[in-house]
């Protein structure tokens, strides 16, 4: 431990500033360490998470003078259906960007880990995470072209026999949202299934030995051993991705920008519209606050789970 | 290990599936780019007439030279920076013991799970106050800023559990606190430096939202920011809207070839840490 409280060195001119007497000077060093990194974090994220609040309890247009108007920006977006439906898109959002990824990525790292040991499982590990790298943007427009009318989705559906069910589904009320989720699956798939792959080739294997002498099949093993021990890489990905979901923009913006109507608006959607289409910046900004309470209350239980299980292992 | 035929063939049928769902928007889009400009393909046909061309003409309409330019730009001067403050704050807060560490830590973990939407507005306005405002810094300056909680959690973790004996040696010696930290520990934090690196220019790459906001003209921003202006533009001309995608994917996947055991890692320990 570096204790610096009888360093000769400890009476430099430091000392000579009264109000840092009592403050070593080792401390003094570290905090200048801390600074350039603190600075930039308080300007650029401290300072605006506090604009969001003061601006949220204003009309503004972004220009001219501010009103007061207490909590009635938070009111209006609990009131008006089209705000309030933001929240919930996001939360149907979840289920694709979340649920189906972190479940479907349990089977198939399982089914990499059991079938894929050689050349064939680092070849669909390695295609999988490509999604993951290229920008969610690119992710976006792709899609928009392949789930177009002329694009490669209906021309599937028409070689099989589905002509019947063909639409522009990013067009279309009912199915825009979960044409947006399957987009945010093809991304998420793969980071999921190697994050979870990766855990489990760290499980020791005497434990799956055992279990397959004692005859457990492929689904007994993967509720009794692999789900549990894999708690924290779970927690991990569902963390990772709920945050992908409820803060969700870049793709919904390319491919559908919250249309048709409001039927794919999300919060960072509404929020870019609010302030910078319609310049109502409180209401946007009673939104952000919103969408920021809302993730950390979603996410901390989630840390918490995946925290447990960390001390364990 | 014993596995059943029957699971072994279903498992790599569904393997291959799920590489061929993978793969087949690359190559839809791929085809899309070489009909003739401004028609409307079919998902996935192979053009009578390849207009290799249409890659020349993306390359001119998103003005590339200058985008590669300014995305390279951008990421050099956010990532060298953010390493460099991040290691040393990570370093005082990790290893120094400084009073306060601990609430300097919770304030930075804070930061972990903030989105950027709920920022960006109050960030156009200061932006605007600064006189940043549509210049390259207006991505740079926020964007360090950003990585910050992430960055310095992620050093911590590593100063945190390298042990103190290594600093006892170096002080005997008569090492000052900047000596130590240059000279020893950030030689053996390299791994981990080297892996926030890569995390970093991918996300800057990558960046939108923050380059969409806050700088207006597309050939100064991000890769990506740019790819949203270019679609603005061409959003009725398929073919040539694929073949600017493929132009600006490809820098993004010629790295990801090449580095992909690093970047995997990267982007997993990261996940996994945060």
């Amino acid at each position: 431990m570096i204790t610096s409280d009888n360093r000769p060195a400890a009476h430099t001119f430091f000392r000579w500033i009264p109000l840092l007497r009592g403050i070593s000077r080792e401390s003094l060093i570290g905090w200048l360490f801390v600074l350039p990194a603190l600075l930039m974090y308080a300007v650029f994220v401290l300072l605006p998470l506090l604009m969001s609040i003061q601006y949220s309890f204003f009309r503004w247009d972004g220009i001219g003078p501010m009103t007061w108007v207490g909590l009635n920006n938070y009111a209006t977006v609990l009131e008006v259906p089209d705000l309030l439906g933001t929240i919930f898109n996001a939360f149907r959002l979840v289920v694709f960007f979340s649920f189906i990824p972190v479940s479907l990525g349990l089977v198939v790292a399982s089914v990499i880990y059991r079938v894929a040991t050689g050349r064939l499982g680092e070849i669909a590990r390695t295609v999988l995470f490509l999604p993951q790298v290229i920008p969610l943007v690119a992710a976006g427009i792709i899609w928009g072209w392949l789930l177009a009318y002329p694009g490669l989705i209906n021309q599937v559906l028409r070689a099989i026999g589905l002509g019947s069910i063909t639409r522009a589904w990013l067009g279309d009320f009912d199915w825009a949202l979960p044409a947006v989720g399957f987009i945010g699956i093809w991304v998420l798939l793969g980071f999921c299934t190697v994050l979870l792959w990766t855990g489990m080739t760290r499980l020791d294997s005497a434990l799956y030995e055992s279990a397959r002498i004692d005859g457990a099949g492929w689904l007994a093993e993967f509720i009794n051993i692999t789900v549990p021990l894999l708690r924290h890489e779970i927690g991990v990905c569902l963390t990772v991705t709920v945050i992908a979901a409820l803060a969700a923009f870049d793709i919904v913006y390319v491919s559908t920008a919250g249309g048709p109507g409001n039927s794919t608006a999300v919060p960072g959607i509404q929020i870019y519209i609010l302030a910078f289409t319609q310049q109502r910046i409180g209401l946007a900004s009673a939104l952000a606050v919103m969408l920021m309470v809302m993730v950390l209350v979603v996410i901390l239980p989630l840390q918490r789970l995946s925290r447990e299980t960390h001390y364990e292992n | 290990m014993k596995i059943s035929r029957a699971e072994l063939w279903s498992g790599r049928a569904l393997l291959m599936a799920l590489m061929a769902i993978t793969i087949l928007p690359f190559i839809s889009i791929f085809t899309t780019a070489l009909h003739p400009s401004g028609t409307v393909p079919s998902g996935l046909e192979w053009p009578a007439d390849p207009q290799w061309g249409n890659f020349v003409e993306a390359f001119n309409v998103a003005n590339m030279t200058a985008l590669l330019a300014s995305s390279t730009f951008i990421v050099v001067a956010v990532v060298p920076v953010a390493l460099l403050i991040s290691t040393m704050a990570g370093f005082a807060i990790g290893h120094l013991h400084i009073p306060g560490s601990r609430i300097l830590l919770f304030l930075f973990v804070f930061g972990l799970t903030l989105p950027f939407g709920g920022i960006i507005v109050p960030l156009y306005y200061l932006e605007r106050e600064l006189g940043i405002y549509n210049t390259r810094l207006a991505i740079v300056l926020p964007l360090i800023g950003l990585y910050m909680p992430f960055a310095v959690f992620w050093m911590r973790a590593h100063f945190v559990n390298m042990p103190s004996e290594i600093s006892e040696a170096a002080r005997v010696d008569g090492a000052t606190t900047w000596q130590l930290f240059w000279r020893i520990h950030v030689p053996l934090a390299r791994p981990p430096i080297t892996s926030l690196g890569i995390l970093m220019s991918v996300w800057t790459w990558n960046q939108f939202l923050i380059a969409l906001v806050l700088v207006e003209d597309p050939t100064q921003r991000t890769m990506a920011g740019a790819l949203g202006a270019f679609q603005g533009h061409y959003a009725t001309n398929i073919p040539l809207l694929c073949a600017g995608t493929i132009l600006i994917l490809l820098p993004t996947l010629i790295i990801f070839i090449l580095f992909q055991r690093q970047i995997i890692t990267a982007l997993l320990q990261g996940s996994v840490k945060g």
